[in-house]
């Protein structure tokens, strides 16, 4: 790609799947991988008479995430049907929001690494019903599971202001981040949680003009390497096209494309001759909703810290790096257990270590989230404290980190018990230090003469002094103690 | 003995059956005895329930012989239209695309009947999906006029409007979109109720147009319709529409319905006498005259547009219809094609084979208004069409407690008279469309007889959440008049 210069343009449609105890607008339980048909109800079925009737907490889920998404939240919203025929709709229209959605006019900061962040503007979040599932696998015929119709979705749609595959993919991931914190969805990419629709299409200057490649919507991607990928290959597919053919963009001709998971290749679905016409109309059957300040007060008092604003104050009040200060934020828990930590007296540096290098460890295998690792923030506190003053060492805090999940007892009482206390009295550790001087004295000879055995002398003499301590003294005040030793 | 029970109102076999004078078995006998001896001609069932019945009623005249407490409509026998979803039987719609769906649930009426001990023998003929004037749309079975049997019986609510008429029931449930309870029961010489929008649960009915569809009964009189509404209104939280009781709190639509409503003021419209059948004009003019002399006062007024109404309706009804009845399409339910080579003939021939011609007509109407370009022209304008009927309504009550017309232009028409030309079968309905546009309740009762012995129906119409006080108006006419006491002679 070097004949010329040119700027990815992209917008982004995300689905996220609320986590609601039940579904939109009926009373069934939102369970996944539940037998085929078995999570529904007259009125996620369609069913003749059936009336939808709203679930005030995806509502206010929707108004949280869009609160956060910095939107202006309508005070007056409504429910419209969307018309269409597929066998997995039910009804054979959607509700969903049409001309006032729930938030609008908003922005959403990512991190675009080194404390770096970028502001993509957030054009519209509203909230819909999901379709079913069709099932092809069964035979010369197709099946249709409705457990999943009537699921809340919310779906947040990007200004086109995003311009790498690179940076689709961390705007993804910060909405993940974001959602997940606000408790307002699992956004667990397996389960289908969050589905990506990017909008791609390339600003070329050739010849001193600005041509615009035709825009292509990828659907349904549910990874973030699938997003990334697949707008990573668009732009090369546009651009090559642009060069060997000066395809550029026409009215009207825009196209929708799978990915390939596999060959790693978008493939043409059908093209947009013309935009389908939904016949969008206020749904008799749902009053409309009227957000008044109290509402949107108690909802608001929901909010919290956001994760961006989270890793940028851990950078700058705790002194901890991009990468530390990422790492901590992946999750709300984690994030809050470090905090609390830190609050609780324990060396910022210290207890990020701790989390990140021993607890993020052992909560993955256990798939749980460090909070839940059986660790009071308090008890953490004390641990990173003992390390910081010598009372153990770094390997003895990380096996004290393990017993800790098991008990009750405080970092000190385990490391007595196991004998992990380091002896960081000076005094002492010089009455083991001169024995070891006047038993070796080769060593000592050797240590002192600067050449190449110095250094491996210095180690023996050591090694003599952990031997003797059973391995409890404070090797930093030993080394200490023997350095001023040998230069005399 | 029969003949006896089957004179009595819903109100005096409730208290006969109750103090064991009448067991529920001998009415629920009674009904079926008319049913097998004259439904055969009227066609107004499309499916009786008879051994359930009066199995039910049984049980009834067992907990009252052992002195239980029984409910409102404790063995009154009572048949609904058939766009009502019921757990027993079927529910069809009167349409082939629903002839043998049978629903999971029962709608919130059909709920709230059986709670107070009414026995459901039955369910009506209508037009197909509640969308006609006649019933002559029904998909699935004729009716004819109980009064004379080459004509219609009305619609949509023809069978409920035909069952009550022919004293095969006590009461019957309809439901009321454009006019389909008031119509059939001023052509069949009945009582029919519309409620306020959002009175009555739609949970279970079978959407026509959700934004005008109502329940209400067609009974022998308007204390009847007291009595069912008691029963049947409130708030349902499975319908959002309905209303909140707060808002609207509900009242015993009963126990002041003998009570004269005093300093009475009457709101007539001159320009609505125009264009209705002189001698329909004359009957209402004389019900208004009794009224003048029971002290009501009687004003004119101008309802600048209310003859916007039809043109307004049949762009808002038939768009809520185009997508409400997008899901009878044979994948889930109903029937299904057996030409299919792939999904899309699978509605495409489903919906073509199964639907009538006047259901396609609006489908095809109503998507018409909705597809984009034509939204704001149609569906848009005659939204605030309908706001200006609302306002409408609304000064006209700035002045009176009600306003009163004729419920339809004509008595029963011919069968075959207007199937031929849409557009006349749609202005038969020209004094009830406002009504449900505006969202108030309104009533039609018996207030005369035609030179062919065809009743004519009075509309009184009032304010919203103002039933208690219709009812009672009403009632004012049939403590001086005997229109409502009068019989077809089958």
């Amino acid at each position: 790609m070097t004949n010329g210069d040119y700027k990815v343009v992209v917008g982004l449609e995300i689905h996220v799947q609320l986590a609601t105890r039940t579904k939109m607008f009926c009373g069934c339980e939102l369970v996944f991988a539940a037998e085929p048909n078995s999570r529904v109800c007259p009125v996620c079925l369609g069913l003749p008479g059936a009336l939808p009737v709203m679930n005030r907490q995806a509502v206010e889920f929707a108004i949280l995430t869009a609160t956060s998404l910095n939107c202006k939240v309508a005070e007056f919203t409504k429910w419209d049907r969307k018309s269409y025929y597929y066998p997995d709709l039910p009804k054979n229209y959607q509700i969903s929001q049409y001309d006032l959605p729930i938030g609008s006019n908003g922005f959403i900061e990512i991190p675009i690494g080194n404390g770096a962040t970028k502001k993509n503007r957030i054009r519209r979040v509203h909230l819909e019903e999901d379709a079913g599932k069709n099932i092809h696998t069964a035979g010369p015929f197709s099946q249709v599971d409705l457990n999943r119709a009537g699921t809340p979705l919310l779906e947040i749609v990007t200004e086109p202001d995003i311009n790498s595959a690179e940076e689709v993919r961390l705007l993804a991931m910060e909405l993940q981040r974001i959602v997940r914190f606000l408790g307002v969805s699992e956004a667990d990419m397996q389960k289908g949680h969050m589905r990506f629709e990017p909008n791609v299409n390339l600003h070329i200057k050739k010849d001193g003009r600005e041509h615009k490649t035709p825009i292509t919507e990828i659907k349904n991607l549910n990874s973030f390497k699938a997003l990334e990928k697949s707008v990573g290959f668009e732009v090369r597919r546009q651009f090559d096209n642009f060069i060997e053919r000066g395809e550029v963009m026409q009215s009207g001709n825009k196209k929708t494309f799978g990915w390939d998971d596999v060959k790693e290749v978008t493939v043409l679905q059908r093209e947009k001759e013309e935009a389908h016409d939904y016949r969008y109309f206020p749904d008799p059957d749902l009053v409309p909703v009227v957000v008044n300040e109290k509402w949107l007060g108690e909802i608001k008092a929901k909010l919290c810290e956001l994760p961006l604003k989270m890793q940028s104050r851990f950078i700058s009040q705790y002194g901890l790096s991009d990468y530390d200060a990422s790492v901590l934020t992946i999750d709300k828990a984690t994030a809050e257990f470090f905090d609390s930590s830190v609050k609780a007296g324990g060396d910022a540096k210290r207890v990020c270590n701790l989390i990140t290098q021993t607890g993020l460890k052992i909560a993955n295998e256990k798939n749980c989230s460090v909070a839940q690792l059986g660790i009071e923030p308090k008890r953490l506190a004390e641990l990173a404290k003992m390390t910081d003053a010598g009372q153990i060492s770094a390997t003895a805090a990380v096996t004290i980190f393990g017993k800790m999940m098991e008990s009750k007892e405080q970092p000190g009482e385990i490391a007595g018990k196991l004998n992990l206390l380091q002896k960081s009295d000076a005094g002492e550790l010089e009455k083991v230090v001169d024995e070891v001087i006047t038993a070796n004295p080769q060593a000592v000879e050797d240590a002192k003469s600067g050449d190449k055995k110095s250094k491996k002398a210095h180690g023996f003499l050591m090694g003599q002094v952990m031997q003797k301590t059973k391995g409890t003294a404070n090797p930093q005040v030993v080394a200490k103690i023997l350095g001023s030793k040998l230069k005399a | 003995m029969s003949e006896e029970i089957l004179k009595l109102s819903c109100r005096d076999l409730r208290a006969k059956i109750a103090k064991g004078e009448v067991k529920s078995n001998d009415a629920v006998s009674a009904v079926f005895g008319r049913i097998e001896r004259y439904d055969g001609q009227i066609g107004a069932f499309l499916s009786t329930f008879k051994q359930d019945a009066l199995e039910r009623a049984k049980e009834i005249d067992e907990k009252i012989a052992k002195g239980q407490s029984v409910g409102a409509l404790a063995g009154v026998p009572i048949a609904v239209k058939d766009n009502m979803c019921t757990t027993f039987g079927v529910t069809s719609c009167a349409s082939k695309i629903l002839e043998n769906f049978h629903s999971p649930y029962n709608a919130t009426v059909i709920e709230k009947l059986l709670a107070a001990d009414a026995v459901i023998i039955g369910k009506t003929n209508l037009d197909e999906f509640a969308m006609g004037s006649s019933t002559e749309n029904s998909g699935l079975k004729k009716t004819v006029n109980p009064w004379d049997k080459s004509r219609v019986p009305g619609g949509s609510s023809g069978g409920s409007a035909a069952a009550v008429a022919a004293q095969m029931c006590f009461a019957a449930l309809g439901s009321d979109t454009g006019g389909s309870i008031r119509q059939p029961a001023s052509f069949c010489g009945v009582a029919g109720l519309k409620p306020t929008y959002g009175r009555v649960s739609r949970y279970g009915l079978v959407a026509y147009g959700s934004s005008l569809d109502q329940i209400g009964p067609l009974t022998k009189d308007a204390a009847d319709c007291a009595m069912i509404l008691n029963v049947i209104a409130g708030h349902d939280e499975k319908d959002s529409t309905s209303v909140d009781e707060k808002m609207a709190p509900l009242c015993d639509f009963l126990s002041g319905i003998e009570k004269d409503v005093k300093n009475l003021k009457i709101a007539v419209v001159p320009q609505l006498f125009e264009g209705a059948d002189i001698e329909v004009i004359a009957g209402v003019k004389a019900a208004i005259e009794i009224y003048k002399k029971l002290g009501a006062e009687i004003i004119e007024i101008k309802m600048p547009h209310f003859e916007y109404a039809i043109a307004a309706y049949y762009l808002i009804a038939t768009a809520e219809a185009s997508s409400n009845l997008a899901r009878y399409d044979g994948v889930r339910y109903g029937r299904r094609t057996k030409n299919a080579g792939d999904y899309i003939e699978v509605y495409t021939k489903s919906r073509a084979e199964a639907l009538g011609a006047e259901v396609k007509r609006r489908i095809m109407l109503g998507t018409y208004a909705l597809s984009s370009g034509y939204y704001d022209a149609y569906y848009l304008k005659a939204l605030k069409v309908r706001n200006l009927i609302r306002s409408d309504f609304t000064a006209a009550f700035g002045k009176a407690d009600c306003i009163m017309m004729s419920t339809s232009p004509t008595t029963a028409f011919k069968i075959g008279e207007k199937t031929a030309d849409p557009l006349q079968m749609y202005l038969s309905d020209v004094y009830t469309i406002a009504v449900n546009l505006a969202g108030v309740p309104a009533i039609s009762i018996p207030c005369g007889f035609d030179k062919s012995n065809l009743p004519i129906g009075l509309q009184i119409i009032s304010p919203v959440f103002g039933e208690e006080r219709l009812l009672r108006i009403a009632r004012m006419l049939e403590s001086q008049t005997d229109f409502h006491k009068k019989k077809p002679e089958l």
